[in-house]
């Protein structure tokens, strides 16, 4: 009988690397940084709301999508759009043409607020756009790809081009985006100032605890039978849809979470940073999510919070120190970490331990957690290489 | 040989210095720095935040290395109140947020007494909530679109109707142009400059907008644009094509026939940094309204791209913002020397009405009230060589960021 409590947050070192994370986000970071440095770790936490979405969607379902931007940027946006338009009261605005529309409007001739822009004055609604808007794109990214059986490769291709057709559309209707320059100066959330020290400390902390509460909402899914069938899926899609399971529902669902997430980091991101940007929707920071998740070990939900971390923090590091090289140390780092530790740092520390505490070599990361893993008489690696060799296997929709 | 040129300098600043043979004894620390800056008894510091990374680094390096020139300049005829410039260095990787973050670093933690930054309005746009915020000072090079204005931000580079207004003028008298056709790139400047264009000649000039076009930033195919055009026969092509579109543009142009032999084009988007993309032969003849040539004939100008070369290597070629972006820690000297102060409010007070004879545009001067500096605008006419005849040469224009009547 698994309680729940195990359920979320799965066995004693799994509730141990959890509680880690948690001290060392919401005590010592903190107690360690100033509150320039603790907003930058706020920052990057909030692309760690991806990459913890990657692992659900990438790690366990075998879902690569390089388009999560799409979704950080769409929770952005919303949460931008609201803050735009208080930022944009007719005092602060007077000097415009058309005082108490957002200046970018008035500097594209528009003479009164777009109809989708209004339900945004509401922050209730507000808060229902950024988890709703995106979720409900990814459901129909979701539905319009997996009915059709389109995986892989070409899946990834497609969540691209969307990722590419989203900032092309941002930024040619500059008028009703605020176009390449994205929207700015936010200044304040309900009258409370979000630029102020206080409240970078609060923001931080209500971002923290809203990754925590992801990462135990991710475990909690993947302990169930929603989790297992996402790794059987991912090692043999075909025979799960043969066992009768209607597999891309299973899909659907676990690329609307990791959406999910994500929409939560872009709206975090706009309050801790205070603008939103076509940049954060295009393919380049969609594949840097990708690699934060990598780095951190794609089947660790903990894995990908500290992969992100280093990853931020190193780009950061590197460009304060060596502003004209240090993109080719980044390269270096990603070659390193690839070549080194292909399961990323989650795959690292767990080989350690699991050495020093049986004296053998691990298991592999994914048959560890595998249910149907263990009924399939050979393991993963020799299915597959036993599958390549069939000349009539339907390969076509594998991954 | 570069003793001597040093020497030149120090000539040079000696004329120019108001506050000459300042020291730190005169100006003790707890003074002149009320607000906690990065102004010690011996030496201050101050930012540079461009993107040396991704696409726009090759624009934006030419700001830096002005910069650079400028800061040294600077120091070696004895620093800005006795005190010698440091350098903190920031990339912006062509990255709005990026840009965001590291002013805020160079304000924050590191307490610059000023910044000398940015280039694309993007990324101006998402600094200066941060420079607001944080009470930080920004010279901003580029020449860019307007409507806007900081007490945290001097602009060195023209605002658009400096730009615009004093090219339609010459074009329309000296071509006696009647139609025109706008063309842009898909962002805030270019739409901006072509509204303020349309309106002027719509109804100042008494001319006619035949056309009004944009493309995404990147676009490298104008056939069907230049069909239209060579339907519609517009007096002037207006161009404001911005980036590496700009190598096929002229390209195709020449390609289509399309030569400054039987037709007029005006551009306000490509200085000698963009003709080395595009190469001189393929815009050979064409116009551009700009602040600054490298080819002005003055004694300043001499100077200064005889120490850039000196100092960046004889290929370098200065383009306008480059120009302006020298102008930057120069006048952050002069603002400093007139309050007695490194603090910021003090500073963007100071500012207005700065006179600064050593630019090597010319005479320029911060205006009265809007941070912005007058300037004369000139016409070059594009040579084979990638450099420009300087053909015509405004009075001062004065910076008038919310034009009335253009909006």
């Amino acid at each position: 009988m698994i309680t729940l409590t195990r359920r979320l947050v799965g066995s004693r070192s799994d509730l141990a690397a959890l509680l880690v994370l948690a001290a060392v986000l919401l005590v010592v970071m903190p107690l360690t940084l100033d509150i320039f440095r603790l907003n930058l770790v706020g920052k990057y936490l909030t692309y760690a709301f991806v990459a913890v979405g990657l692992v659900l969607c990438w790690g366990y379902g075998g879902i690569l999508s390089l388009g999560q931007g799409i979704f950080f940027g769409l929770g952005g946006y919303c949460m931008a759009m609201f803050l735009k338009l208080e930022a944009s009261d007719p005092v602060t605005t007077a000097i415009q043409s058309t005082p108490g529309i957002p200046d970018f409007m008035d500097w594209n001739q528009l003479t009164e607020l777009p109809w989708f822009w209004v339900p945004f004055e509401s922050f209730a609604f507000t808060l229902f756009a950024i988890l709703a808007v995106p979720t409900l794109f990814a459901f129909l990214i979701g539905v319009a790809m997996f009915k059709r059986r389109v995986t892989g490769v070409y899946f990834a291709i497609i969540t691209q081009s969307v990722a590419a057709i989203l900032t092309i559309l941002i930024i040619g209707q500059q008028g009703l985006t605020g176009g390449v320059n994205g929207i700015t100066d936010l200044r304040t959330l309900l009258g409370w100032d979000i630029r102020s020290d206080g409240a970078k400390y609060l923001l931080y902390f209500l971002n923290a605890a809203l990754l925590l509460a992801c990462i135990v909402a991710g475990r909690y899914i993947l302990s169930g039978k929603v989790g297992k069938l996402l790794l059987a899926l991912k090692d043999k899609e075909d025979r799960v849809r043969f066992s009768g399971y209607d597999v891309s529902n299973f899909k659907i669902f676990v690329f609307c979470v990791a959406a999910l997430f994500s929409a939560i980091g872009g709206a975090m991101f706009t309050l801790q940073v205070g603008f939103m940007s076509p940049s954060f929707v295009g393919i380049v920071p969609s594949i840097e999510m990708v690699i934060f998740a990598a780095v951190g070990g794609r089947v660790s939900l903990i894995g990908a919070v500290y992969g992100t971390l280093l990853v931020n923090y190193g780009k950061t590091a590197f460009s304060e120190s060596f502003p004209e090289l240090w993109l080719f140390l980044m390269g270096a780092l990603f070659i390193g970490v690839v070549m080194a530790f292909p399961d990323g740092l989650a795959g690292l520390i767990r080989s350690e331990r699991l050495r020093r505490v049986f004296g053998r070599p691990p298991l592999a990361a994914v048959t560890r957690t595998g249910a149907l893993a263990a009924r399939d008489p050979a393991p993963p690696a020799a299915s597959a290489s036993a599958d390549a060799a069939l000349p009539h296997a339907p390969t076509g929709t594998d991954r | 040989m570069r003793r001597h040129i040093h020497l030149r300098w120090l000539a040079l600043a000696a004329a120019l210095a108001l506050a000459g043979g300042a020291t730190a004894a005169d100006y003790p620390t707890a003074e002149v720095n009320t607000t906690g800056l990065a102004v010690t008894d011996d030496a201050v510091t101050v930012g540079i935040l461009h993107s040396v990374t991704g696409t726009m680094a090759i624009s934006e390096s030419g700001s830096v290395e002005a910069e650079k020139l400028a800061i040294k300049q600077i120091n070696d005829m004895g620093g800005v109140l006795g005190r010698k410039i440091e350098i903190i260095q920031e990339d912006g990787a062509s990255d709005w947020p990026t840009f965001a973050e590291k002013a805020r670093k160079l304000l924050v933690n590191d307490k610059v007494a000023a910044v000398m930054g940015c280039w694309t309005s993007a990324s101006r746009k998402a600094v200066l909530p941060v420079f607001e915020k944080e009470n930080g000072m920004l010279y901003y090079p580029t020449f860019y679109e307007g409507l806007e204005q900081s007490k945290n931000v001097i602009y060195t580079g023209q605002e658009a109707t400096q730009q615009i207004l004093a090219g339609l003028d010459w074009v329309a008298k000296e071509k006696g142009a009647k139609t025109f056709y706008l063309i842009g790139s898909d962002y805030i400047w270019p739409r901006t400059s072509n509204k303020i264009a349309r309106k002027h000649i719509e109804n100042v000039l008494g001319g006619k907008v035949v056309g009004e076009e944009y493309y995404p930033l990147g676009h490298t195919n104008f056939g069907s644009l230049i069909n239209k055009i060579k339907l519609k026969k517009p007096d002037v092509i207006y161009s404001i094509v911005v980036g590496g579109s700009n190598v096929s543009w002229y390209k195709q142009l020449k390609a289509a026939g399309i030569t400054s032999d039987k037709w007029t084009l005006l551009t306000i988007s490509v200085t000698e940094d963009e003709l080395l993309g595009i190469g001189g032969e393929n815009a050979e003849g064409f116009y551009a309204a700009m602040k600054y040539f490298q080819s002005l004939d003055n004694e300043n100008n001499k100077k200064f791209v005889a120490a850039f070369k000196e100092m960046w290597g004889d290929d370098s070629v200065i383009g306008d913002v480059t120009q302006a972006a020298y102008l930057g820690p120069w006048l952050w000297k002069l603002a400093v020397e007139k309050a007695g102060s490194f603090d910021i409010d003090k500073i963007a007070v100071a500012s207005n009405g700065i006179e600064f004879t050593g630019a090597p545009e010319g005479y320029v001067r911060i205006h009265d009230s809007n941070h912005h500096l007058w300037s004369k605008t000139r016409i070059g006419r594009i040579k084979k060589d990638g450099q420009f005849d300087v053909i015509y040469e405004s009075d001062l224009v004065e910076p008038n960021p919310f034009p009335e009547g253009y909006q």
